[in-house]
């Protein structure tokens, strides 16, 4: 177990310089001046001049990546040229956004999609399965954009019962804050629920054709006990290691939904960031987004190999 | 960053406890883009002038003609030569954090947009040679030359007036707490969701400002930003889309607020900027002429903005004091447009890389553009491109027809210097011409309206008429405000600022 | 010469595969709706109705009617030839992307797996990190930078799906290394290239088939929402999600323009997950 661990923390080191070195290549590539796309209307060559050079943006690429780099180390994200913002702050600033976005669609996701997929493969090749599957398959080919404009156009704009847009505290108003957030949640969380339900269905499957269960069917015990406790614990643990996976995509932004939705969150700022070419911002972000995930990775593999030892390989 | 943040908590917490006491009133604005840094010296956005409106007075302002009317400044009065402006000061200002508004801190607050270090004001000022101060209300700018757009800047961004010793103390860190003379203090933003600013009780002019709070909201999506507007949720948006127009009017708790905007939208053709300028629209007068011609500007205020937009084929709109009656809009004509592609000897069709700015309305300007342009044996290639990719590739020369509209400045030289001197920085499609230039340097060095029009008749015969110059211009936008009903006393100006003062929410 | 993993088995795979496939109803379906987004896709002008550039300013947003079924879009062109037209688009965009995605992630899913050593290593640690940033976002980054078209949308969907097939290839390609015939394969003096094509190559194809259509699904998407923000198909050609993206300022005041679209994206969409689902099952060997 030493070994494992240890061999998967070291592959972290490479995997997170790598992804540095991405994201802060992947930028430079992107067309469009920064210092131009800052000064908006104005553009004197002068003011632009001293922009570049106030950001180090008429250094060499490697250069500025070394700069970045030994921020980086000593816990210094940089500043937003946009926003003279720093941008730990930001992230700070965001990050219970997200998190709070995030942990509902995981409650919705949870709440359909594991029931649904018990349901579905308790009552294996019936109506209640087809329901099931055609729900899920449903949330994954609906278009989350798509999805969303519909329910702003439903649910704001006909009945009128939801703010269309924004974002509010949960410390400040909470029945607010449900009411802005519930829409989003709910585009983010039906794709995921549908993921769920399949990884559910399949487990439990599994599990219930496995010795154990037919063991406990054997003693008499009532089929709903044998499916409860017997089956859907065993089945669970794949599925919880896999929300792990999950949870960590929807911390590192639901692009499209939270502009959709003017959500303040981590792809909002993201994207609002790519196209404003406000690099430093785009690299930390992106970067300790992308460091969550790994790290959720870790742990759902971890987690994965203490239920499974046989797979430490 | 935390010391902050607890104060502003506490800040909140105790304007919470007096909102006990008597309901507080707060305005919510939907803005349609985010915001930049808060710092007038710094800002240079369309967006962030919204806000400026509330939180920085200027020295001057406009009103709804267009006149130069004073704001911080009492009044102005201009030496024969042009090259001293005397500007007297109001009295009894005071800025947010209690220090007093004199002529050292309006100096102070010129020579900081003049000199720091990534100033978009430099330019702007760039006439201003030095400020001096007369007496404690007064102060003399000495200009390089006479230059009457001057007087206009100030009631812009280079005209606001910031607390020296908060600048002092920020440095370039300003933007993250404003602090300035306007209506209303700021209290906290959070970036991408709201700006929060409350009514300063020692504001000069304290007894017209009626709300006790405002809120500033991007929401970029405009379906989305009246969706809000329409369900309570926000009191005023700005940026309504033409489209949605009917709607506002249909919704009897809306009212609509109109004006013709400062800016324009146009194709800017690439006469001379690299290889790509190497074609017949480029090279032939002609051949534009036969473009313009092919286009029907009406016909796109119709589809694309249903009418509410005003047509134009100049710099300024038809409306505007400056507009060039003795060349007005050609009307579409495909057969001469044809005749003239024809004597000009282009093969057709002739096909045009054409850049387009990525937005909704924007794509259906440019495919109406490259339909009716088509007829007459132009072929428009749409390359919708992200817009801070087309900055990029516009001043590298990388189109032929590109589609950019401006937001406008009160006075005409904003509109059209930078464009069509000689190798000023708008200038990507690299026109040049110098009775242009010269016309220009006239316009400026004269105070008189006549006189100054006069010098812009001798540009426009030279740039409008039958398209020699480098942009044909398609439309001037309608500034449109929608707010709920129980907003009072709003008015809206050309250059589609929101101003608080006198507003009163029901 | 070494016995092929097919000579292993009594029947073929694939025709077990195909008689499986058949008699699923779902995937069958999906598999005639796609065949036939194809052949709509492939005769669209003789199929539409009008041609989908066409504008009209005298028929700008009208509703559905007898002569434009699906009604008219903001500059009075015909929305059902233009969803018509758009399947061109977003097909190709699933098809070509995903190829890309196969061309590229397998040679090195199986370098990665066959080779070890630090080839795997350095492959491994490039996919992880690939992975770990958000999809959309690396998509939006290399479509800006090889600057917006359709093509170009393909390229970079596809270079962000590859990742997952190199961990897919991989992984398939270390569990039938140690498999019999491989063994005997490599005991018979065979050269490695021949092994990872003739031996590995073919018993990993079932897992690749059903990633590939869940991924063609995945592209779709991708490719609408990149259109959706400007970067894909240049107008005035049609694609679905470039539609939606003009639709959604009219959503109050004309929402066909958005229905159809986004329909015709969660049609096709639905129909290569439920083949994919299909092809699954199929090809599972653990199933009866």
């Amino acid at each position: 177990m030493l070994a494992f661990l240890t061999r998967r923390l070291l592959q972290i080191i490479p995997t997170i310089i790598i992804v540095s070195m991405l994201i802060f290549g992947l930028q430079q590539l992107l067309p469009g001046d920064p210092a131009l796309i800052m000064a908006g209307e104005e553009r004197d060559p002068q003011v632009l001049a001293e922009i570049r050079h106030q950001y180090r943006l008429d250094e060499p690429v490697p250069v500025q990546y070394v700069y970045w780099i030994k921020g980086v180390m000593s816990g210094n994200l940089g500043e937003s040229m946009r926003l003279k913002a720093s941008v730990g702050a930001l992230v700070r600033e965001k990050l219970p956004v997200t998190l709070q976005l995030a942990t509902m669609a995981l409650i919705i996701a949870l709440g359909i999609g594991i029931p649904a997929g018990i349901v579905s493969a308790v009552k294996k090749e019936t109506a209640w399965d087809y329901a099931a599957n055609l729900f899920a398959l449903w949330g994954l080919s609906t278009p989350n954009f798509w999805l969303g404009i519909l329910l702003i156009f439903l649910f704001s704009v006909t009945l009128g019962w939801l703010p269309a847009s924004g974002y509010v505290q949960m410390s400040e108003n909470w029945k607010q804050s449900l009411a802005t957030s519930i829409m989003p949640a709910f585009v983010l969380g039906n794709a995921l629920a549908a993921v769920l339900m399949r990884h559910t269905r399949s487990a439990m499957l599994q599990a219930m054709g496995a010795d154990y269960v037919r063991t406990a069917r054997a003693k008499g015990l009532e089929e709903s006990r044998v499916v409860l406790k017997h089956a859907l614990r065993n089945a669970m643990t794949p599925v919880i290691t896999l929300l792990a996976l999950d949870f960590g995509t929807l911390l590192s932004g639901a692009v499209l939904t939270e502009q959709i939705f003017s959500i303040p969150g981590f792809g909002k700022l993201i994207v609002d960031s790519v196209f404003n070419r406000d690099y430093a911002v785009v690299q930390g972000v992106v970067l300790v987004t992308s460091s969550l995930y790994i790290m959720l990775n870790l742990l759902a593999d971890i987690a994965y190999v203490l239920v499974n030892p046989r797979l430490r390989g | 960053m935390l010391p902050l943040r607890s104060l502003l908590l506490a800040l909140a917490l105790m304007s919470a406890a007096l909102a006990g006491a008597s309901a507080q009133t707060n305005l919510r604005i939907g803005l349609a883009e985010d915001p930049d840094v808060l710092d007038p010296t710094l800002a240079r956005t369309y967006v962030g002038r919204i806000v400026f409106a509330s939180l920085c007075d200027k020295l001057f302002d406009i009103d709804e003609n267009l006149k130069i009317v004073p704001q911080l400044a009492l009044s102005h009065e201009t030496s024969a030569d042009g090259k001293t402006v005397i500007i007297k000061l109001r009295p009894n200002v005071k800025f947010h954090d209690g220090e007093p508004f004199d002529a050292v801190a309006a100096k102070y607050s010129l020579d900081r947009h003049l000199t720091m270090k990534g100033s978009f004001r430099k330019p702007e000022l760039a006439s201003v040679e030095s400020v001096d101060v007369v007496d404690p209300l007064t102060i003399k700018l000495n200009l390089k030359a006479a230059f009457s757009p001057l007087l206009a800047q100030l009631t812009d961004r280079a005209g606001m007036m910031v607390s020296p010793k908060a600048a002092e103390a920020a440095g370039d860190k300003f933007g993250l707490h404003p602090v300035c003379a306007g209506p209303y203090k700021f209290v906290e933003r959070v970036q991408q969701d709201r700006i929060v600013v409350e009514k300063f009780a020692d504001y000069w002019d304290k007894d017209h400002v009626f709300i006790d709070r405002i809120t500033y909201l991007p929401i970029v999506d405009s379906t989305v930003r009246l969706a809000n507007l329409r369900s309570g949720g926000l009191d005023l948006i700005e940026r309504v889309l033409a489209t949605d127009i009917k709607t506002v009017r249909e919704d009897k708790k809306l009212s609509l607020s109109k004006a013709v905007s400062l800016g324009y939208v146009g194709l800017t053709v690439n006469l001379a900027n690299g290889p790509k300028a190497e074609n017949p629209l480029a090279k032939n007068p002609k051949v534009r002429e036969a473009f313009e011609l092919s286009i029907d500007r009406d016909a796109i205020n119709q589809v694309v903005f249903n009418g509410e937009f005003v047509p134009g084929n100049q710099w300024v709109s038809p409306q505007n004091p400056y507009y060039q009656a003795k060349f007005p809009i050609p009307k579409r004509d495909v057969a001469k447009a044809k005749a003239l592609l024809k004597e000009a000897g282009v093969t057709t069709p002739l096909a045009l890389d054409f850049m387009v700015p990525n937005g909704v309305e924007f794509r259906s300007v440019a495919e109406l553009a490259q339909s009716m342009t088509a007829e007459a044996g132009f072929d428009l290639k749409i390359r919708l491109t992200e817009f801070a990719t087309s900055l990029k590739q516009s001043e590298e020369g990388n189109y032929q027809v590109y589609l950019i509209g401006w937001s406008g400045r009160s006075d005409p030289d904003g509109n059209s210097y930078s464009f069509q001197v000689c190798g000023q920085p708008q200038n990507t499609s690299h026109f040049c011409d110098k009775e242009v230039d010269a016309a220009h340097e006239e316009a400026r060095g004269k105070t008189d309206p006549a006189q100054r029009k006069a010098a812009y008749e001798k540009i426009a015969a030279r740039t409008i008429d039958k398209a020699r110059g480098s942009v044909v211009y398609l439309y001037h936008p309608q500034v449109l405000v929608a707010h709920t009903d129980r907003l009072e006393g709003y008015r809206q100006m050309p250059d589609g600022l929101i101003r608080v003062i006198g507003l009163k929410l029901k | 010469m070494a016995t092929t993993a097919t000579e292993l088995h009594e029947e073929n795979p694939w025709a077990r595969a195909w008689r499986r496939l058949k008699r699923r109803k779902g995937a069958m379906a999906a598999l005639v709706v796609v065949v036939l987004l194809i052949a709509i896709a492939i005769l669209a002008p003789w199929v539409a109705p009008y041609d989908p550039t066409k504008t009209s300013f005298g028929a700008v947003r009208k509703a559905p009617t007898w002569a434009h079924w699906f009604g008219t879009d903001e500059v009075g062109r015909d929305v059902l030839s233009r969803v018509i037209f758009g399947a061109r688009a977003s097909l190709s965009a699933g098809l070509v992307s995903v190829s890309i995605a196969v061309g590229a992630g397998v040679p090195l899913g199986l370098l990665a797996g066959y080779a070890g050593g630090w080839v795997d290593a350095v492959l491994s640690r490039i996919v992880d990190a690939m992975l770990a940033i958000p999809f959309l976002i690396l998509a939006i980054a290399l479509s800006a930078f090889l600057g917006p078209s359709l093509s170009n949308a393909m390229i970079a969907i596809g270079v962000t799906a590859t990742p997952v097939f190199v961990r897919l290839t991989r992984g398939q390609t270390l569990g039938a290394k140690v498999e019999d015939y491989v063994e005997a394969a490599r005991a018979v003096g065979n050269p490695h290239w021949r092994i990872a094509l003739r031996h590995v190559l073919p018993n990993i194809v079932p897992p690749l088939l059903v990633q590939a259509s869940l991924a063609i699904a995945g592209a779709i998407i991708a490719e609408a929402a990149l259109s959706f923000l400007g970067l894909g198909q240049q107008p005035p050609a049609p694609s679905w999600g470039s539609m939606l993206n003009s639709a959604q300022r009219f959503i109050a005041q004309a929402p066909w323009m958005a229905f159809w679209p986004g329909f015709a994206i969660f049609f096709a969409v639905l129909s290569f997950n439920l083949l994919g689902d299909g092809l699954r099952d199929a090809l599972d060997p653990r199933h009866k």
